[in-house]
Protein backbone atom coordinates (compact mmCIF):
# COMPACT_ATOMS: atom_id res chain seq x y z
CA UNK A 1 0.00 0.00 0.00
CA UNK A 2 0.89 3.72 -0.63
CA UNK A 3 2.19 5.48 2.32
CA UNK A 4 1.07 8.69 1.06
CA UNK A 5 -1.21 9.08 -1.70
CA UNK A 6 -2.85 12.31 -3.01
CA UNK A 7 -5.44 12.76 -6.24
CA UNK A 8 -6.48 15.58 -7.63
CA UNK A 9 -5.38 18.40 -5.41
CA UNK A 10 -5.95 22.21 -6.02
CA UNK A 11 -4.44 24.74 -3.30
CA UNK A 12 -5.26 28.47 -4.09
CA UNK A 13 -4.06 31.59 -2.19
CA UNK A 14 -7.06 33.96 -2.75
CA UNK A 15 -7.58 34.61 -6.78
CA UNK A 16 -4.08 32.15 -7.56
CA UNK A 17 -4.20 28.49 -8.47
CA UNK A 18 -0.69 27.40 -7.08
CA UNK A 19 -1.72 23.65 -7.55
CA UNK A 20 -4.13 22.82 -9.82
CA UNK A 21 -4.79 18.90 -10.34
CA UNK A 22 -1.86 17.33 -9.12
CA UNK A 23 -1.62 13.62 -7.99
CA UNK A 24 0.79 11.75 -6.28
CA UNK A 25 2.15 8.21 -4.78
CA UNK A 26 4.37 7.99 -2.46
CA UNK A 27 5.38 3.75 -1.83
CA UNK A 28 7.08 2.91 1.25
CA UNK A 29 10.90 3.30 1.98
CA UNK A 30 10.53 5.32 -1.39
CA UNK A 31 12.16 8.83 -2.07
CA UNK A 32 10.23 11.23 -4.29
CA UNK A 33 11.73 14.17 -5.47
CA UNK A 34 9.48 16.95 -6.74
CA UNK A 35 11.14 19.36 -8.93
CA UNK A 36 9.87 22.73 -10.73
CA UNK A 37 10.90 26.10 -11.44
CA UNK A 38 10.24 28.82 -8.79
CA UNK A 39 6.47 29.30 -8.30
CA UNK A 40 5.65 26.06 -10.14
CA UNK A 41 4.07 25.36 -7.34
CA UNK A 42 5.68 22.76 -5.30
CA UNK A 43 5.84 24.31 -1.63
CA UNK A 44 2.20 24.61 -1.95
CA UNK A 45 1.99 21.32 -3.18
CA UNK A 46 3.65 19.80 0.57
CA UNK A 47 1.76 22.94 2.53
CA UNK A 48 -1.07 20.74 1.29
CA UNK A 49 0.57 17.64 2.35
CA UNK A 50 1.44 18.69 6.03
CA UNK A 51 -1.57 20.59 6.41
CA UNK A 52 -0.50 24.04 6.50
CA UNK A 53 -2.30 25.01 3.54
CA UNK A 54 -5.70 23.18 3.16
CA UNK A 55 -6.61 22.09 -0.34
CA UNK A 56 -9.76 23.37 -1.87
CA UNK A 57 -10.47 19.76 -2.96
CA UNK A 58 -8.53 17.02 -4.20
CA UNK A 59 -7.50 14.65 -1.16
CA UNK A 60 -4.55 13.30 0.61
CA UNK A 61 -4.54 9.47 2.32
CA UNK A 62 -2.17 8.83 4.53
CA UNK A 63 -1.93 4.91 4.70
CA UNK A 64 -4.91 4.80 2.76
CA UNK A 65 -6.39 7.70 5.55
CA UNK A 66 -7.97 10.61 4.61
CA UNK A 67 -6.50 13.03 6.18
CA UNK A 68 -7.05 16.45 3.56
CA UNK A 69 -8.96 18.60 5.95
CA UNK A 70 -6.60 17.34 9.27
CA UNK A 71 -4.68 20.49 10.56
CA UNK A 72 -0.89 20.50 10.44
CA UNK A 73 -0.55 19.98 14.29
CA UNK A 74 -2.44 16.78 14.36
CA UNK A 75 -1.23 15.21 10.96
CA UNK A 76 2.59 15.07 12.23
CA UNK A 77 1.02 13.07 15.51
CA UNK A 78 -0.36 10.98 12.40
CA UNK A 79 3.23 10.40 10.46
CA UNK A 80 3.52 13.39 8.50
CA UNK A 81 6.49 15.36 9.21
CA UNK A 82 7.54 19.06 7.33
CA UNK A 83 10.71 19.74 7.22
CA UNK A 84 10.00 23.78 6.26
CA UNK A 85 11.23 26.17 3.70
CA UNK A 86 13.97 28.64 6.04
CA UNK A 87 14.36 26.14 8.37
CA UNK A 88 12.12 27.65 11.03
CA UNK A 89 14.47 26.70 13.96
CA UNK A 90 12.72 28.15 17.63
CA UNK A 91 15.53 31.00 17.89
CA UNK A 92 15.18 31.13 21.92
CA UNK A 93 15.28 27.27 22.36
CA UNK A 94 18.31 25.45 22.59
CA UNK A 95 19.67 23.03 19.95
CA UNK A 96 19.03 20.42 22.04
CA UNK A 97 15.58 22.12 23.16
CA UNK A 98 14.96 22.80 19.14
CA UNK A 99 14.93 18.87 19.14
CA UNK A 100 13.17 17.56 21.84
CA UNK A 101 10.09 19.84 20.26
CA UNK A 102 10.26 16.97 17.61
CA UNK A 103 9.64 14.31 19.88
CA UNK A 104 6.17 16.51 21.19
CA UNK A 105 4.17 14.00 19.02
CA UNK A 106 5.65 11.07 21.34
CA UNK A 107 5.42 8.73 18.34
CA UNK A 108 7.51 5.59 18.48
CA UNK A 109 10.41 4.54 16.34
CA UNK A 110 13.98 3.91 15.81
CA UNK A 111 14.43 7.67 16.13
CA UNK A 112 15.84 9.60 19.22
CA UNK A 113 18.42 12.15 20.24
CA UNK A 114 21.49 9.73 19.99
CA UNK A 115 20.47 8.76 16.51
CA UNK A 116 19.82 12.13 15.50
CA UNK A 117 23.32 13.12 17.38
CA UNK A 118 25.36 10.41 15.36
CA UNK A 119 23.76 11.27 12.30
CA UNK A 120 24.73 14.97 12.45
CA UNK A 121 27.98 15.03 14.86
CA UNK A 122 28.17 19.03 14.79
CA UNK A 123 24.46 19.24 15.92
CA UNK A 124 25.56 17.39 18.60
CA UNK A 125 28.25 19.63 19.70
CA UNK A 126 25.87 22.87 19.49
CA UNK A 127 23.26 21.13 21.82
CA UNK A 128 23.38 24.24 24.22
CA UNK A 129 23.86 26.85 22.49
CA UNK A 130 20.68 28.52 21.35
CA UNK A 131 18.79 28.02 17.56
CA UNK A 132 19.19 31.73 16.75
CA UNK A 133 22.69 31.71 16.50
CA UNK A 134 23.25 28.86 14.38
CA UNK A 135 24.27 28.91 10.44
CA UNK A 136 22.31 27.99 8.06
CA UNK A 137 23.58 25.11 7.70
CA UNK A 138 23.44 23.55 10.91
CA UNK A 139 19.98 25.02 11.17
CA UNK A 140 19.23 22.78 8.61
CA UNK A 141 20.64 20.07 10.15
CA UNK A 142 18.34 20.82 13.40
CA UNK A 143 15.41 21.42 11.57
CA UNK A 144 15.66 17.79 9.41
CA UNK A 145 16.78 16.11 12.89
CA UNK A 146 13.60 17.53 14.80
CA UNK A 147 11.39 16.54 11.94
CA UNK A 148 13.27 12.88 12.30
CA UNK A 149 12.23 12.56 15.88
CA UNK A 150 8.68 12.44 15.14
CA UNK A 151 9.64 9.13 13.36
CA UNK A 152 7.01 10.04 10.54
CA UNK A 153 6.01 7.39 8.38
CA UNK A 154 6.54 10.14 5.38
CA UNK A 155 9.51 12.86 5.46
CA UNK A 156 8.57 16.14 3.39
CA UNK A 157 12.05 18.08 2.69
CA UNK A 158 11.05 21.77 1.43
CA UNK A 159 13.93 23.17 -0.35
CA UNK A 160 16.92 22.02 2.05
CA UNK A 161 19.74 23.51 -0.14
CA UNK A 162 18.34 26.83 -0.45
CA UNK A 163 20.51 29.70 0.82
CA UNK A 164 23.67 27.24 1.73
CA UNK A 165 26.92 26.64 0.08
CA UNK A 166 27.26 24.15 -2.12
CA UNK A 167 30.10 22.36 0.15
CA UNK A 168 27.05 22.46 2.75
CA UNK A 169 24.32 21.43 0.49
CA UNK A 170 26.27 18.07 -0.75
CA UNK A 171 26.80 17.75 3.52
CA UNK A 172 23.02 17.92 3.83
CA UNK A 173 22.66 15.43 1.37
CA UNK A 174 24.77 13.07 2.06
CA UNK A 175 22.62 12.59 5.19
CA UNK A 176 19.22 12.65 3.73
CA UNK A 177 20.76 9.91 1.30
CA UNK A 178 21.66 7.77 4.76
CA UNK A 179 18.34 8.67 6.16
CA UNK A 180 16.42 7.84 2.76
CA UNK A 181 18.65 4.91 2.59
CA UNK A 182 17.30 3.66 6.03
CA UNK A 183 14.34 2.81 5.03
CA UNK A 184 12.50 6.66 5.98
CA UNK A 185 10.30 7.50 3.31
CA UNK A 186 10.74 11.12 1.83
CA UNK A 187 9.33 13.58 -0.72
CA UNK A 188 12.10 16.05 -1.15
CA UNK A 189 10.90 19.35 -3.00
CA UNK A 190 14.46 20.67 -4.65
CA UNK A 191 15.27 22.86 -7.30
CA UNK A 192 18.94 21.80 -7.10
CA UNK A 193 18.52 19.33 -9.79
CA UNK A 194 21.80 17.62 -9.23
CA UNK A 195 21.24 16.49 -5.13
CA UNK A 196 17.44 15.83 -6.10
CA UNK A 197 18.84 13.11 -8.73
CA UNK A 198 21.23 12.12 -5.77
CA UNK A 199 18.71 10.91 -3.84
CA UNK A 200 15.52 10.32 -5.53
CA UNK A 201 13.94 6.72 -6.67
CA UNK A 202 11.21 8.88 -9.03
CA UNK A 203 10.92 12.80 -10.15
CA UNK A 204 7.87 14.36 -10.65
CA UNK A 205 8.25 17.80 -12.57
CA UNK A 206 5.89 20.40 -11.98
CA UNK A 207 4.88 23.54 -14.18
CA UNK A 208 2.18 26.00 -13.45
CA UNK A 209 1.36 24.00 -10.74
CA UNK A 210 0.88 20.93 -13.09
CA UNK A 211 2.09 17.40 -13.26
CA UNK A 212 4.65 17.89 -16.34
CA UNK A 213 6.87 15.19 -16.01
CA UNK A 214 7.02 11.75 -13.48
CA UNK A 215 9.62 9.69 -14.49
CA UNK A 216 11.72 6.57 -12.21
CA UNK A 217 15.76 8.73 -11.59
CA UNK A 218 17.69 5.99 -12.32
CA UNK A 219 18.65 6.91 -16.55
CA UNK A 220 16.89 10.19 -16.24
CA UNK A 221 18.59 12.46 -18.90
CA UNK A 222 19.03 15.55 -17.19
CA UNK A 223 18.15 17.46 -20.12
CA UNK A 224 14.82 15.80 -20.41
CA UNK A 225 14.07 17.30 -16.70
CA UNK A 226 15.59 20.64 -17.58
CA UNK A 227 13.19 21.00 -20.44
CA UNK A 228 10.16 19.58 -18.31
CA UNK A 229 11.50 22.30 -15.47
CA UNK A 230 11.28 25.22 -17.73
CA UNK A 231 8.86 24.00 -19.99
CA UNK A 232 10.63 24.33 -23.61
CA UNK A 233 9.16 21.05 -25.08
CA UNK A 234 6.51 19.76 -24.99
CA UNK A 235 6.36 16.91 -22.14
CA UNK A 236 4.41 13.55 -22.65
CA UNK A 237 0.57 13.91 -20.95
CA UNK A 238 1.32 12.93 -16.92
CA UNK A 239 0.77 9.08 -16.70
CA UNK A 240 -2.58 8.33 -14.17
CA UNK B 1 16.01 54.88 59.90
CA UNK B 2 13.30 56.20 58.33
CA UNK B 3 15.09 55.77 54.85
CA UNK B 4 15.85 52.44 55.81
CA UNK B 5 11.89 51.53 56.45
CA UNK B 6 10.89 53.34 53.36
CA UNK B 7 13.55 50.89 51.24
CA UNK B 8 12.19 47.59 53.35
CA UNK B 9 8.62 48.41 52.92
CA UNK B 10 9.15 48.78 49.36
CA UNK B 11 10.73 45.71 48.49
CA UNK B 12 7.87 44.49 50.46
CA UNK B 13 5.27 46.15 48.37
CA UNK B 14 7.46 45.02 45.17
CA UNK B 15 5.95 42.08 45.74
CA UNK B 16 2.55 43.01 45.26
CA UNK B 17 3.73 44.58 42.07
CA UNK B 18 5.38 41.15 40.94
CA UNK B 19 2.76 38.65 41.22
CA UNK B 20 0.28 41.08 39.76
CA UNK B 21 2.54 41.61 36.86
CA UNK B 22 3.70 38.24 36.11
CA UNK B 23 0.59 37.25 33.83
CA UNK B 24 0.73 40.62 32.14
CA UNK B 25 3.88 39.69 31.13
CA UNK B 26 3.47 35.96 30.41
CA UNK B 27 0.58 36.43 28.24
CA UNK B 28 2.59 39.25 26.35
CA UNK B 29 5.84 37.00 26.58
CA UNK B 30 3.90 33.68 24.49
CA UNK B 31 1.20 35.84 22.41
CA UNK B 32 2.03 39.82 22.19
CA UNK B 33 -0.62 40.70 23.42
CA UNK B 34 -1.40 43.47 26.20
CA UNK B 35 -4.48 42.41 28.31
CA UNK B 36 -6.51 45.61 28.99
CA UNK B 37 -8.84 43.36 31.22
CA UNK B 38 -6.14 42.62 33.69
CA UNK B 39 -6.54 44.91 36.58
CA UNK B 40 -10.69 44.41 36.53
CA UNK B 41 -9.86 40.77 36.22
CA UNK B 42 -7.85 40.74 39.65
CA UNK B 43 -10.40 43.28 41.16
CA UNK B 44 -12.74 40.21 40.00
CA UNK B 45 -10.69 37.68 41.79
CA UNK B 46 -10.92 39.48 44.68
CA UNK B 47 -14.68 40.49 44.72
CA UNK B 48 -15.14 36.47 44.42
CA UNK B 49 -13.31 35.68 47.36
CA UNK B 50 -15.05 38.14 49.32
CA UNK B 51 -18.31 36.89 48.68
CA UNK B 52 -16.71 32.95 49.44
CA UNK B 53 -15.53 34.54 52.74
CA UNK B 54 -18.65 35.96 53.85
CA UNK B 55 -20.49 33.25 52.80
CA UNK B 56 -18.23 31.46 55.37
CA UNK B 57 -15.56 29.93 53.88
CA UNK B 58 -12.25 30.49 55.33
CA UNK B 59 -9.94 32.64 53.32
CA UNK B 60 -7.57 29.55 52.19
CA UNK B 61 -10.09 27.86 51.18
CA UNK B 62 -11.20 30.90 49.14
CA UNK B 63 -8.17 31.36 47.27
CA UNK B 64 -8.15 27.43 46.63
CA UNK B 65 -11.53 27.52 45.09
CA UNK B 66 -11.24 31.21 43.04
CA UNK B 67 -7.77 30.43 41.06
CA UNK B 68 -8.93 26.61 39.69
CA UNK B 69 -11.85 29.12 39.02
CA UNK B 70 -10.02 31.43 37.35
CA UNK B 71 -7.56 29.38 35.34
CA UNK B 72 -10.74 27.95 33.68
CA UNK B 73 -12.46 30.74 32.83
CA UNK B 74 -8.76 32.48 31.09
CA UNK B 75 -9.04 29.17 29.27
CA UNK B 76 -12.15 29.44 28.12
CA UNK B 77 -11.56 33.56 27.18
CA UNK B 78 -8.80 32.65 25.31
CA UNK B 79 -10.49 30.27 23.07
CA UNK B 80 -13.73 32.03 23.13
CA UNK B 81 -12.54 35.98 22.22
CA UNK B 82 -8.54 36.44 21.97
CA UNK B 83 -8.02 33.65 19.83
CA UNK B 84 -10.33 34.88 17.04
CA UNK B 85 -8.95 38.21 17.52
CA UNK B 86 -5.28 36.70 17.17
CA UNK B 87 -6.81 35.04 14.15
CA UNK B 88 -7.78 38.08 12.79
CA UNK B 89 -4.72 40.18 13.49
CA UNK B 90 -3.26 37.45 11.32
CA UNK B 91 -5.56 37.49 8.46
CA UNK B 92 -4.93 41.27 8.67
CA UNK B 93 -8.55 42.00 8.40
CA UNK B 94 -8.75 44.34 11.24
CA UNK B 95 -4.85 44.55 11.94
CA UNK B 96 -2.85 43.95 15.00
CA UNK B 97 -5.05 46.00 17.19
CA UNK B 98 -7.95 43.36 17.22
CA UNK B 99 -6.53 41.54 20.71
CA UNK B 100 -5.91 44.69 22.52
CA UNK B 101 -9.37 46.10 21.53
CA UNK B 102 -10.83 43.07 22.60
CA UNK B 103 -9.60 43.12 25.96
CA UNK B 104 -10.41 46.85 26.51
CA UNK B 105 -13.59 45.95 25.54
CA UNK B 106 -13.57 43.34 28.31
CA UNK B 107 -12.08 45.56 30.87
CA UNK B 108 -14.98 47.97 30.23
CA UNK B 109 -17.78 45.53 30.94
CA UNK B 110 -16.54 44.10 33.78
CA UNK B 111 -15.92 47.58 35.23
CA UNK B 112 -19.32 48.10 35.19
CA UNK B 113 -21.25 44.91 35.43
CA UNK B 114 -19.02 44.89 38.96
CA UNK B 115 -20.84 47.71 39.71
CA UNK B 116 -24.18 46.97 39.42
CA UNK B 117 -23.59 43.95 41.14
CA UNK B 118 -21.35 44.85 43.96
CA UNK B 119 -22.02 48.97 43.62
CA UNK B 120 -18.67 51.32 43.41
CA UNK B 121 -17.88 51.18 47.51
CA UNK B 122 -15.02 50.15 48.61
CA UNK B 123 -14.21 46.96 50.39
CA UNK B 124 -11.71 44.78 51.85
CA UNK B 125 -10.92 41.19 52.04
CA UNK B 126 -11.20 40.97 56.35
CA UNK B 127 -8.01 39.49 57.26
CA UNK B 128 -8.70 39.17 61.05
CA UNK B 129 -5.29 39.91 62.93
CA UNK B 130 -2.89 39.21 60.07
CA UNK B 131 -4.05 42.94 58.67
CA UNK B 132 -2.19 44.56 61.44
CA UNK B 133 0.57 41.77 61.79
CA UNK B 134 4.27 42.68 62.67
CA UNK B 135 7.49 41.17 62.64
CA UNK B 136 9.84 43.30 64.84
CA UNK B 137 13.15 43.75 62.94
CA UNK B 138 15.49 46.17 65.09
CA UNK B 139 13.59 49.45 65.38
CA UNK B 140 11.81 47.88 61.83
CA UNK B 141 8.23 46.53 61.48
CA UNK B 142 8.03 43.89 58.87
CA UNK B 143 3.87 43.37 57.80
CA UNK B 144 3.32 39.85 57.73
CA UNK B 145 1.07 39.97 54.89
CA UNK B 146 3.45 42.05 52.96
CA UNK B 147 5.92 39.50 53.66
CA UNK B 148 3.99 36.89 52.94
CA UNK B 149 2.86 38.49 49.33
CA UNK B 150 6.65 38.65 48.48
CA UNK B 151 7.40 35.07 49.23
CA UNK B 152 4.27 33.99 46.85
CA UNK B 153 5.19 36.14 44.80
CA UNK B 154 8.92 34.96 44.67
CA UNK B 155 7.17 31.26 44.63
CA UNK B 156 4.99 31.78 41.89
CA UNK B 157 7.23 33.27 39.94
CA UNK B 158 9.99 30.85 40.21
CA UNK B 159 7.38 27.87 39.86
CA UNK B 160 6.70 29.69 36.65
CA UNK B 161 9.59 30.31 35.55
CA UNK B 162 10.72 26.29 36.34
CA UNK B 163 7.79 25.59 34.13
CA UNK B 164 8.49 27.04 31.04
CA UNK B 165 12.32 26.16 31.46
CA UNK B 166 11.96 22.64 32.35
CA UNK B 167 8.41 21.04 31.31
CA UNK B 168 7.56 19.92 27.98
CA UNK B 169 4.57 21.60 28.10
CA UNK B 170 6.51 25.27 28.96
CA UNK B 171 9.06 24.16 26.11
CA UNK B 172 6.45 23.74 23.90
CA UNK B 173 4.98 27.35 25.07
CA UNK B 174 8.11 28.98 24.32
CA UNK B 175 8.10 27.11 20.82
CA UNK B 176 4.72 28.79 19.95
CA UNK B 177 6.21 32.27 21.56
CA UNK B 178 8.93 31.67 18.70
CA UNK B 179 7.34 30.32 15.60
CA UNK B 180 3.04 29.53 16.21
CA UNK B 181 3.28 27.96 12.36
CA UNK B 182 6.80 25.66 13.22
CA UNK B 183 5.26 24.91 16.24
CA UNK B 184 2.13 23.52 14.64
CA UNK B 185 4.48 21.46 11.86
CA UNK B 186 6.10 19.58 15.22
CA UNK B 187 2.23 18.84 16.71
CA UNK B 188 1.67 21.53 19.16
CA UNK B 189 -1.73 23.34 18.35
CA UNK B 190 -1.04 26.68 19.11
CA UNK B 191 -4.55 27.54 20.13
CA UNK B 192 -4.70 25.58 22.87
CA UNK B 193 -1.37 26.60 23.75
CA UNK B 194 -1.96 30.09 24.00
CA UNK B 195 -5.07 29.05 26.00
CA UNK B 196 -2.51 27.12 28.78
CA UNK B 197 -0.96 29.92 28.81
CA UNK B 198 -3.74 32.25 29.30
CA UNK B 199 -5.17 29.75 31.88
CA UNK B 200 -2.25 29.87 33.91
CA UNK B 201 -2.34 33.83 33.86
CA UNK B 202 -5.77 34.23 35.22
CA UNK B 203 -4.46 31.83 38.22
CA UNK B 204 -1.65 34.00 39.51
CA UNK B 205 -3.99 36.90 38.71
CA UNK B 206 -6.59 35.75 40.55
CA UNK B 207 -3.84 34.94 43.75
CA UNK B 208 -2.81 38.56 42.92
CA UNK B 209 -6.30 40.07 43.16
CA UNK B 210 -6.52 38.36 46.49
CA UNK B 211 -3.67 39.97 47.91
CA UNK B 212 -4.69 42.63 46.43
CA UNK B 213 -8.25 42.94 48.12
CA UNK B 214 -6.94 41.71 51.51
CA UNK B 215 -4.28 45.06 51.78
CA UNK B 216 -5.87 47.74 49.83
CA UNK B 217 -9.36 49.13 49.91
CA UNK B 218 -10.78 48.12 46.45
CA UNK B 219 -13.70 49.12 44.02
CA UNK B 220 -14.88 48.19 40.50
CA UNK B 221 -12.71 50.98 39.04
CA UNK B 222 -9.59 49.90 41.26
CA UNK B 223 -8.64 47.85 37.96
CA UNK B 224 -7.54 50.71 36.08
CA UNK B 225 -4.41 51.43 39.09
CA UNK B 226 -4.05 47.33 39.04
CA UNK B 227 -3.55 47.21 35.44
CA UNK B 228 -0.87 50.33 35.31
CA UNK B 229 0.79 49.37 38.69
CA UNK B 230 1.10 45.86 36.33
CA UNK B 231 1.85 47.33 32.91
CA UNK B 232 4.81 49.81 34.61
CA UNK B 233 6.85 46.56 36.15
CA UNK B 234 6.91 44.99 32.98
CA UNK B 235 8.34 47.19 31.24
CA UNK B 236 10.57 48.25 33.96
CA UNK B 237 11.46 44.76 34.24
CA UNK B 238 12.00 43.60 30.39
CA UNK B 239 8.71 42.73 28.60
CA UNK B 240 8.58 39.04 28.69
CA UNK B 241 11.02 37.79 31.16
CA UNK B 242 9.67 36.86 34.20
CA UNK B 243 12.68 37.33 36.65
CA UNK B 244 12.48 40.80 34.95
CA UNK B 245 8.98 41.49 36.47
CA UNK B 246 10.23 40.19 40.02
CA UNK B 247 13.19 43.00 40.06
CA UNK B 248 10.44 45.19 38.40
CA UNK B 249 8.10 44.93 40.93
CA UNK B 250 10.59 45.73 43.65
CA UNK B 251 11.99 48.68 41.73
CA UNK B 252 8.16 50.49 41.39
CA UNK B 253 7.82 49.37 45.25
CA UNK B 254 10.95 51.03 46.09
CA UNK B 255 10.43 54.13 43.56
CA UNK B 256 6.85 54.58 45.40
CA UNK B 257 7.76 54.11 48.79
CA UNK B 258 11.02 56.20 48.91
CA UNK B 259 9.04 59.05 46.65
CA UNK B 260 6.53 59.07 49.60
CA UNK B 261 9.31 59.24 52.17
CA UNK B 262 10.55 62.44 50.39
CA UNK B 263 6.95 64.19 49.93
CA UNK B 264 4.15 62.03 51.18
CA UNK B 265 1.60 63.34 48.22
CA UNK B 266 4.33 61.92 45.78
CA UNK B 267 4.39 57.97 46.17
CA UNK B 268 2.51 57.40 42.88
CA UNK B 269 4.28 60.23 40.82
CA UNK B 270 8.12 58.95 41.98
CA UNK B 271 6.65 54.91 40.50
CA UNK B 272 5.68 57.17 37.51
CA UNK B 273 8.89 59.35 36.93
CA UNK B 274 10.81 55.72 37.17
CA UNK B 275 8.69 54.19 34.70
CA UNK B 276 9.27 57.17 32.11
CA UNK B 277 12.83 57.45 33.28
CA UNK B 278 13.61 53.18 32.26
CA UNK B 279 11.34 53.74 28.78
CA UNK B 280 13.83 56.51 28.00
CA UNK B 281 17.11 55.14 29.11
CA UNK B 282 16.58 51.40 28.82
CA UNK B 283 13.93 50.86 26.58
CA UNK B 284 14.08 47.50 26.79
CA UNK B 285 13.82 47.02 30.29
CA UNK B 286 16.31 46.29 33.24
CA UNK B 287 16.53 42.92 32.64
CA UNK B 288 16.88 42.38 29.01
CA UNK B 289 16.12 39.77 26.60
CA UNK B 290 18.73 36.91 26.89
CA UNK B 291 19.97 36.89 29.59
CA UNK B 292 17.90 34.74 31.62
CA UNK B 293 17.69 31.37 30.53
CA UNK B 294 14.10 29.82 29.83
CA UNK B 295 12.28 32.81 29.84
CA UNK B 296 9.58 33.73 27.36
CA UNK B 297 11.04 36.16 24.84
CA UNK B 298 9.39 39.22 24.12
Amino acid sequence: MNVLEATGLEVRYGDLTAVDGVALTLAEGETLAVLGANGAGKSTLLAALAGTHLPTSGSVLLDGEPVTRVPAHRRVRRGIALVPEGRRIFGSLTVEENLLMGRYPKRPGPWDLRAVYDMFPQVAEMRDRRGSVLSGGQQQAVAIGRALLANPRVLLLDEASLGLAPTVVTQIYDAVRRITAAGTTALVVEQDLDQALRVADRVQCLLGGRTVLEAPAAGLDRDTVADAYFGITHPPPPPR
Amino acid sequence: MDWLNAGVQGVLLGGQYALLACGLSLIFGVMRIVNLAHGVLAVLAAYLSLVLVQQGLPLWLAIVVVVPVFAALGYAVQRGLFNPALAQARGRTSGELAPLLVSFGVAVALTNLLQEVFSADTRKIPTGELASAGLPLGQLSIGVLPLITLIVAAVVIAGVQLFLARTATGRAMRAVADDAGAAAMVGVDPKHMYAVATALAFATLALAGVFVGMSTQFSPGHGDLVLLFAFEVVIIGGLGSLWGTLAGGVVLGLAQTIGAQIDPQSGVLAGHIVFLAVLVVRPGGLITRGTTSGSVPA
